[in-house]
């Protein structure tokens, strides 16, 4: 059974391009880019360029792009060294909806006697400004909010954002792991200080990420060791891996006027359909500004992980915002924090689209998951109690 | 994604016995929307209203909760009211195959459904769970406020799986699954449901225990009792030797070299005096 894969925000499929250009850097031109030799010379060559290709992608001087191992990594070290940079601060302000690479960190904090304030969403997944300019104050060390929501696809306004934290002093990190590459960014004019990449979201490998630290952001390494990263991130560099990096943000600006058309007409469409063909559905955070790739559609009466295993079933591979399929418990943080009403929120399935989805595929869906929930719906006694009235 | 069996999936794609009684005998209802999964079991009598002849249910809840449901009208069909009674959560699980952990909570839910169709029937008061919206109120209090769940159903799911930590019960019955308020209370009530069973362990007359029975209570102990405590601290134990009332244990993870492990080797010592055998000695050992 062929992959219909639209989990594309769990991870991407590494671009061919991509992996023709790591390929040879595992067996033949595996030198270290520290070594004085030719050999490792040649794969230094390399490093330099894909840092320029990341910069170039995120309007960047190639001196502030930090490769790491992954996006968790990016922001674990991002908060930790606002926090050595600021000593005698203790308040951290982020976000309810937040990634837990964030909001687990920050939450751990408050142990360590750190003040976190987390800020609330609407019922479309907005920040509200007026809220984040009162819990500002002078001992606000760092502001973490993230650029696009996973879950969601809710963009918040990052700029807006970061400016009112530069004019309070404190210093600003963005989680921009599911915006790069979906809409453009540009540091050149832009006020923040720290932002969070991860490799796997823009088909590239996983195991690799990139920490943004802005010209003139103070800054401390979280692993320290060797010279490598300029000082900023010791360890040896994952060479194939951030070439690899390098070329993704090459082909990410490339398509993305593709993922910004193309990609948001088919997500437009399925939204469209699904709405049109499943009594009963809504769209999670469908009033906000939204990257273009992402579906939350919630619906009623019906659990998330049946309507996966069901979707598994016909090679369709997507994701929910359940609490079924995660482990835990409570519905997803995100929907909660939006006030979803239970009787959605474990309903809630995410869709999520790249440049290599075709109109076919999104046909399939749109022919496949309305019998999916009729059916669901016909076992579920809220379900029936709903098609009785009809 | 969850390590399903065939048996589970088969059971979910192809659930036996969905929809509904009209002239049902009996009707039990547990779960909700909020809950995140529910059940609506029906159940028909013989003419003799003795045994089951035919059981149909409507399930809200994951892949396992189908299954579970599906798997339980299968169970009961041709029971008395009594046998079916005797079905465990267990027993479902058994029946596909196994569970994964953390999904046991959808075993318990088609027991529990189960129990409140034939209370219903029989009109006395189904045991207390909470987990339906009927009979909160009846008995005990409120331990979890997420899922609404009574400590007196807490005690019996504890005491019929053998649960001994607060993660475990939140797999077998979710509570503390969602906001973990009450994790601190769940650790309690464990204790205390442990503290009973020892109890009753302790009225039974004390036997003179053979060096086997005595090695096997110890390894018991040390599994079961000891072993998951130092786990919590990120520290482990391994077992070396037994020489009749000697116990040699070597500590490991964190608490190899803790400047604390006298007072761990202390610890355990207690347990296995308490447990096993009072004329007990704990050594600590490298190895």
């Amino acid at each position: 059974m062929k992959e219909i894969y639209l989990d594309n925000n769990a991870t991407t499929k590494v671009d061919e391009l991509v992996f023709e250009e790591m390929r040879p850097y595992f067996c033949e031109l595996y030198g270290n880019p520290s070594s004085m030799h030719f050999f490792g010379g040649q794969v230094q060559k390399k490093v330099d360029q894909a840092r320029a290709r990341v910069a170039a992608l995120l309007g960047a001087h190639p001196d502030e792009i930090v490769f790491t191992a992954c996006g968790t990594e990016s922001d674990n070290s991002a908060i930790r060294s606002a926090l050595e940079v600021f000593p005698e601060k203790r308040h951290i302000i982020t976000s309810r909806v937040e990634h837990p690479a964030v909001l687990t960190q920050c939450r751990n904090l408050t142990k360590r006697g750190y003040r976190v304030t987390e800020l609330n969403v609407d019922g479309e997944g907005r920040l509200d400004m007026a809220e984040l300019e009162a819990a500002l104050d002078d001992d606000t060390a760092l502001v973490s909010l993230m650029y696009a929501n996973n879950e969601t696809g809710v963009i918040f306004p990052i700029e807006e954002a970061a400016k009112l934290v530069k004019a309070k002093g404190a210093l600003f990190h963005t989680d921009a792991v599911q915006a790069v590459g979906k809409i453009p960014l540009d540091m050149a004019a832009s006020s923040i200080d720290l932002l969070s990449i991860s490799g796997h979201k823009l088909h590239a490998p996983k195991g690799v990420g990139v920490l943004y630290v802005r010209r003139g952001t103070p800054f401390r390494p979280f692993l320290v060791g060797g010279h490598q990263e300029r000082g900023r991130r010791a360890g040896t560099e994952n060479t194939a891996s951030i070439i690899a990096m390098g070329k993704a943000c090459e082909l990410a600006m490339e398509h993305m006027a593709d993922e910004n058309t193309r990609v948001r007409a088919m997500r437009d469409r399925l939204e469209r359909e699904l709405s049109a063909l499943i009594p009963n559905t809504r769209i999670n955070g469908g009033g906000a500004d939204r990257l273009p790739n992402t579906l939350s559609i919630a619906m009623e009466f019906v659990e998330g992980e049946g309507i996966l295993l069901l979707l598994s079933e016909k090679g369709i591979c997507a994701s929910s915002g359940s609490a079924c399929t995660s482990g835990s418990l409570e519905p997803s943080h995100v929907l909660r924090a939006m006030g979803v009403p239970f009787t959605c929120a474990h309903g809630s399935i995410r869709f999520s689209l790249s440049r290599f989805t075709t109109d076919a595929e999104i046909d399939t869906v749109i022919k496949e998951l309305p019998p999916i929930i009729h059916r669901l719906r016909e076992m579920s006694p809220f379900g029936r109690e709903f098609l009785n009235k009809k | 994604m969850w390590d399903y069996t065939d048996k589970v999936k088969e059971h979910f794609l192809n659930p036996r016995n969905v929809g509904e009684i009209e002239d049902a005998d009996a009707v039990g209802e547990v779960g909700s929307l909020a809950c995140g999964d529910a059940l609506k079991l029906f159940i028909k009598l013989d003419e003799k209203k003795e045994r089951i002849v035919d059981a149909k249910f409507q399930t809200f809840g994951c892949g396992s909760a189908i299954a579970s449901s599906s798997a339980l009208t299968e169970m009961v069909k041709g029971k008395t009211l009594d046998e079916a009674l005797q079905v465990t959560n267990q027993e479902i699980a058994d029946f596909l195959g196994g569970l994964p952990e953390e999904k046991m909570h959808c075993s318990v839910m088609g027991q529990e459904a189960l129990e409140a169709a034939i209370a219903k029937y029989r009109g006395v008061d189904a045991p207390a769970h909470g987990h339906g919206h009927d009979h909160v109120e009846n008995e005990g209090e409120i331990v979890c406020k997420c899922f609404g769940l009574t400590d007196g159903f807490l005690k019996k799911v504890i005491a019929a799986n053998k649960l001994h930590t607060a993660e475990q019960v939140t797999h077998f019955t979710k509570a503390g699954g969602a906001c973990g308020g009450c994790i601190p209370k769940i650790k309690e009530i464990i204790a205390e449901v442990m503290g009973e069973e020892k109890k009753a362990a302790a009225s039974k007359p004390a036997a003179k225990l053979t060096n086997l029975k005595k090695m096997q209570l110890i390894q018991e102990v040390l599994e079961n009792e000891v072993r998951p405590q130092l786990w919590a601290d990120g520290g482990d134990l391994e077992l070396v030797d037994i020489d009749g009332s000697n116990v040699q244990v070597a500590f490991r993870k964190a608490c190899a070299g803790c400047a604390s492990s006298g007072y761990t080797a202390k610890f355990v010592e207690q347990k296995l005096r308490e447990l096993v055998a009072p004329d007990i000695n704990v050594q600590e050992v490298q190895g």
